[in-house]
């Protein structure tokens, strides 16, 4: 019952933050921290009690399973598995959960107490997406998670919010539905083959497909997962959808919501259509670099903060599809560890972007005019901090990512892998002139600007503490992850 | 045993950098001195014991290893924080803590009025922490940490007064053209791992030695990659546009890692992994190659800079490459020992360029300067100190022993020794004129303005230590040709590295080699002294000629390296992305919704409300249907 209250949690605090929206006082933000950091703890007695003696090979490599009977007719069941993968990535979406709470803590002050209820129903939405396992209670949590992001965006966003709420909808919404299209189909060849109809991922396992439908079927997943994760060119309704969303709504879309198209294509494309991903893989290798290096020069060009992040994202999350589709354990061990540090260092450079919009009532870079670090030393070495992991600094978490996905992906193609090394350089570029725009140079005359408050050094110091402590010390994360990745493997090669 | 405490050395400055990080805003400026030298200090005193250890007792097997932990584990790659002393890394070693401390005792006064004090001392930190895990790294991967360390603390140095956007612009341009090394540099680690599972860089040698085949072209990618990231880091051709520019930085920053440390870590980095190159034959020339001809245009480009911290940077380039001739050639102890030499002179020459370049309020041009020979006559002896260092004048500078070496290994090298040697003794004559130039320029004649104050006196203990190096470190290595025998310096290496070219001749020519270049090096000075001391119309005269003028304009902007390169990549990319700002990607889809509004708006106008428009619409519908029937 664990992974069901893993997910209750969050959708009652979300009932009760609405409710408590109509008295006075922070109860709303309260009863919020206090779902989460339940939720949180609930997750890491995940960890407590399942030590890593699981990691041993030839165990299953699943910590905890629960089958509950829904819908029995379509064989359609409440069927929610954790193992290390999900497990990292629920405690992942927890702790932004927490943090874009607090970052938006003075800057929501309107409809305090829905807004908090989308918060936490998005985040139930999103830990229901890691737990199922049932395709069909998988794809209900997608749109469960879609919705109340869709209206964080389009009531609590800036200028932009119709038009970038409307387009992130209908690009997730459309691809969402060629996955129930390829889920469905999935379940019917299955029945056909085994007379049992079932949407159980253990059984739609090893289906045997045509060659032409298999690789039907799997574009239809594909599809949807490279829309949220997002790959070049399905990508351009992020920079608007994070352009537009208040700060804890582009925490929880690059830390969180895009995670769960990485998740899909590690859990769900090799596994269930080895051969078609297999024939797929150069094309996505190819558009995986291209993402890298095409994010990273379209964020050079920005000048608005929260814009030149969003193709960031995209730059970083071409890392992760790479390293998904060159499919060794180097690689995937990179995927992983790429996802907590991106959504760590993104989220903190959308929270920085946040502080200063609240501060300056601007996001345009040549509009702040720089000079901020003499000003506010804190906010500027925190952003500089956060830049320099963004750029894959070694001793920070994202250079353990993007090393051994590299290190991964070169065992598949070194040519590919060269090129994505340009990357870095481009990394560099982008990341220095952020820096150089935003805290360098001279303040302009009578600027006043207060520097980081308490709260928002106590937020963001923790998240410094998570990028150094994994940029030094990722076996733990590592060795959580291993049997997982393993299981993963072997699935695709049966 | 001593050794365990090797970890300490990085860890010292480590803890300084943290302390004045997190403690900053409590600490007085004393106390954040204190803690920025002291930390630099223990960790000094900690290597010269260990030196002294190493010196007097040597590990049994020429080398010790200390594990901190592990770092990561994955399969089968295992990396972990360990470090590795050899002769190689212990002379590193004490040249980064020897010469960072001095620099860091510099700093303290050198640096009082800045308002970035606190922030300046933690980079500063950083710094010598990253260079020394660059150096003690016992796998790649620990020093690819060092190297991109040491890379971010380059890049916010140089920008230190990021007030002036030319700073950030030269701190960018510094961290972006090292970085395409860096990536090089990334990807041959790659490579390495995959073919042998290891980033161990003693069993990676040993297994790449048996594995790979003389001259088998994954070696010479794998060399070629390395040598990209040595280029990189160490300012040679074609990616050493970067390092005139860096003198944005403070001047002690200069001293450290622009000249003494941190360009010299791609010298350590073919030092370090020789037996690679040495596969790849091909690479190994490239090295020597480039080292002659970065050597020679940019003593070229020193002779007419004006700004004397440029001539000095300039300098740099050209004796960098020096090093990488020797390691060209396989005299990686005459590269080594040149280094060290360099990292003395080099340094009391920035440092005392800095007092100047204070006393004369942010004065760079040397010919703004003069006489200061009468106003600061200590600094201007410490800067003849360097200067005679630098120009390898015979017998009294270190510089002439280092140096030397490094010619006479090259004339014994095979192939195309002579040639190399040439380029290095012209490289010498150039070298004597452009330094005395500065020196005759800036410190002798006519005073052209007032210095306001001399070298404190932790500046001053700084040059004296440095200045006294210059002179005689030179002498731990005494040139047969010179009867000399003195071999301590090749003989404490030789357990790491293997020994330079052997002479093929014996007799007279090694002296006369010695005697060729001591002369050479006089020469220059001659040369400097006649065209910019005793008659200074003659070189006017001789730059006004259109075609003098015209080199003198291609040297001095660096031989137009910095005009293609804007005009090939720089500018093509940034047209590019700001061409591409709004992304045309989203064309595509923004297209698919304006065609989609289109098609909707030219339907609704079809709901007229009229009954005649439907009529005839349901008619001609109803012909075209009956028409598709009737019709076979």
């Amino acid at each position: 019952m664990t992974l069901a209250w893993l997910i209750a949690i969050p959708l009652g605090g979300a009932v009760l933050a609405w409710l408590a929206g109509g008295f006075a006082g922070p109860w709303p933000r309260l009863i919020a921290l206090a779902a989460l950091a339940l939720d949180l703890a609930l997750a890491l007695s995940l960890c407590w009690n399942h030590p890593l003696s699981l990691a041993l090979p030839g165990n299953d490599s699943w910590l905890m399973r629960l089958d509950l009977p829904w819908i029995p007719r379509f064989g359609i069941s409440l069927l929610l598995a954790v193992d290390g993968l999900s497990l990292i990535l629920v405690l992942l979406t927890l702790v932004l959960g927490l943090v874009s709470v607090a970052a938006s803590w003075t800057e929501i002050r309107a409809r305090v107490g829905f807004f908090h209820f989308n918060l936490l129903a998005t985040l139930a939405g999103v830990i229901g997406v890691f737990l199922a396992l049932d395709l069909f209670l998988f794809f209900f949590f997608w749109e469960v998670m879609l919705i109340p992001m869709y209206f964080l965006i389009g009531i609590w966003g800036h200028e932009n919010r119709v038009y970038s709420t409307l387009k992130f909808f209908i690009f997730t919404q459309a691809s969402g539905l060629l996955m129930l299209l390829s889920i469905v189909a999935l379940a019917l060849v299955h029945q056909r083959q085994s007379g049992v109809l079932s949407f159980s991922y253990f059984d739609l396992l090893g289906t045997s497909l045509a060659p032409d439908s298999a690789l039907l079927l799997m574009l239809g997943f594909f599809l949807a997962f490279a829309v949220k994760l997002p790959m070049v060119p399905f990508h351009t309704w992020l920079p608007d959808a994070h352009t537009d969303a208040p700060s804890a709504g582009s925490v929880i879309l690059a830390g969180v919501l895009l995670k769960s198209g990485a998740y899909g294509l590690l859990r769900f494309i090799t596994p269930l259509f080895p051969e078609a991903a297999a024939q797929f893989t150069p094309v996505v290798m190819a558009l995986a670099v291209i993402g890298i290096l095409y994010g990273g020069l379209v964020a050079f060009a920005q000048s608005d903060f929260k814009r030149l992040v969003a193709y960031t994202s995209i730059s970083h999350m071409g890392f992760v599809l790479l390293g998904v589709f060159a499919w060794n354990e180097l690689a995937l061990q990179g995927v992983v560890v790429q996802i907590i540090a991106h959504g760590l260092s993104t989220g903190a450079l959308f929270i920085i972007a946040g502080a200063l919009q609240e501060r300056l009532h601007t996001r345009e870079l040549a509009r702040m005019g720089g000079g901020i670090w003499s000003l506010a030393p804190r906010l500027s070495a925190v952003g500089l901090f956060f830049a320099l992991a963004s750029l894959g600094l070694p001793g920070l978490a994202n250079f353990i990512g993007e090393f051994l996905v590299l290190a991964g992906a070169y065992q598949t193609s070194a040519g590919v892998t060269a090129v994505a090394a340009a990357g870095l350089v481009v990394a560099a570029i982008y990341a220095l002139w952020l820096v150089q725009q935003a805290f360098h140079g001279v303040a302009p005359q009578g600027l006043a600007l207060a520097d980081l408050d308490a709260r928002e050094m106590t937020v963001l110091g923790v998240m410094i503490g998570l990028v150094v402590w994994l940029g030094v010390n990722p076996q733990p994360v590592l060795n959580l992850a291993a049997p997982a990745l393993d299981g993963l493997q072997q699935l695709a090669n049966i | 045993m001593i050794y365990d405490a090797l970890w300490l050395v990085p860890l010292l400055p480590l803890i300084g950098f943290v302390c004045l990080t997190l403690l900053g805003g409590w600490l007085s400026r004393r106390a954040m001195a204190v803690l920025g030298v002291g930390s630099v200090a223990l960790a000094t005193a900690l290597a010269f014991t260990i030196g002294y250890t190493f010196l007097t007792r040597p590990p049994a097997t020429g080398h010790c290893t200390e594990v901190i932990g592990s770092w990561l584990a994955v399969g089968n790659l295992h990396v972990r924080f360990g470090l590795y002393l050899d002769a190689l890394a212990l002379v590193m070693m004490l040249v980064v803590t020897g010469v960072g401390l001095l620099i860091h005792l510099y700093s303290a006064t050198f640096m009082a009025a800045d308002s970035g004090y606190r922030r300046y001392f933690a980079y500063l930190n950083l710094f010598v922490a990253s260079m020394l895990m660059l150096v003690l790294a016992d796998n790649l991967l620990l020093l690819y940490l060092g190297w991109e360390m040491v890379g971010l603390c380059s890049y916010l140095l140089i920008g230190h007064d990021y007030a002036d956007p030319v700073n950030g612009r030269a701190a960018r341009k510094a961290f972006v053209v090292t970085r395409i090394g860096d990536a090089a540099l990334l990807v041959g680690l790659l490579l390495l791992l995959a073919h042998w599972g290891t980033l161990q860089i003693q069993p990676l040698l040993g297994l790449a030695a048996q594995g790979w085949a003389n001259g088998s072209a994954l070696a010479t990618v794998a060399a070629a990659l390395l040598l990209t990231g040595a280029v990189g880091k160490s300012a040679q051709l074609p990616l050493q546009v970067w390092l005139p520019d860096a003198m944005a930085g403070p001047t002690p920053v200069s001293a450290l890692i622009h000249a003494a440390t941190m360009v010299t870590a791609g010298v350590y980095l073919i030092a370090r992994l020789h037996t690679l190159f040495e596969l790849a034959p091909a690479v190994q020339h490239a090295v020597a190659a480039l080292g002659a001809l970065t050597l020679l245009l940019a003593s070229c480009s020193a002779l007419l800079q004006r700004d004397i911290k440029r001539i000095l940077a300039y300098s740099t380039i050209s004796q960098i490459g020096y090093m990488f001739l020797a390691l060209g050639v396989g005299a990686y102890a005459a590269a080594l020992f040149h280094l060290m030499t360099h990292a003395c002179f080099k340094a009391v020459l920035f440092l005392s360029a800095g007092v100047v370049i204070n006393a004369l309020d942010e004065e760079h041009d040397i010919y703004h300067m003069g006489g200061l020979g009468r106003q600061l006559p200590g600094t201007s002896l410490a800067f003849l100190t360097g200067a005679a260092s630098l120009a390898a004048l015979p017998l009294v500078s270190a510089g002439f022993y280092s140096k030397g070496l490094i010619l006479a290994q090259t004339w014994n090298a095979p192939g195309m020794g002579v040639w190399l040697w040439t380029g290095g003794i012209l490289g010498t004559l150039l070298t004597a004129i452009y330094i005395f130039r500065a020196f005759f320029v800036a410190f002798l004649g006519r005073p052209k303005s007032h210095a306001r104050c001399g070298a404190t006196a932790a500046e001053a203990v700084a040059l004296v230590v440095l200045a006294a190096l210059s002179v005689t470190a030179g002498f731990v290595e005494i040139p047969a040709g010179l009867g000399g025998g003195v071999q301590a310096f090749t003989g404490l290496v030789a357990s790491a590295l293997p020994p330079g070219p052997q002479p093929a001749h014996t007799g007279n020519l090694p002296a006369l080699l010695e005697l060729i270049a001591s002369l050479t090096a006089v020469a220059g000075v001659l040369t400097a002294y006649y065209f910019f001391r005793y008659r200074p119309p003659a070189a006017t005269a001789a730059g006004a000629h259109p075609i003098t003028a015209a080199v003198g304009r291609l040297w001095q902007s660096g031989w137009g390296f910095d005009w293609a390169y804007e005009r090939l990549f720089v500018r093509p990319l940034v047209m590019f992305t700001r061409a591409n700002r709004h992304d045309a990607v989203d064309a595509l889809f923004t297209g698919i919704a304006a065609g989609s509004r289109a098609l909707h708006r030219g339907l609704s106008r079809t709901q007229t409300g009229r009954v005649r428009w439907y009529a005839a619409g349901i008619a001609c519908g109803s012909f075209i249907l009956i028409a598709l029937m009737v019709l076979p």
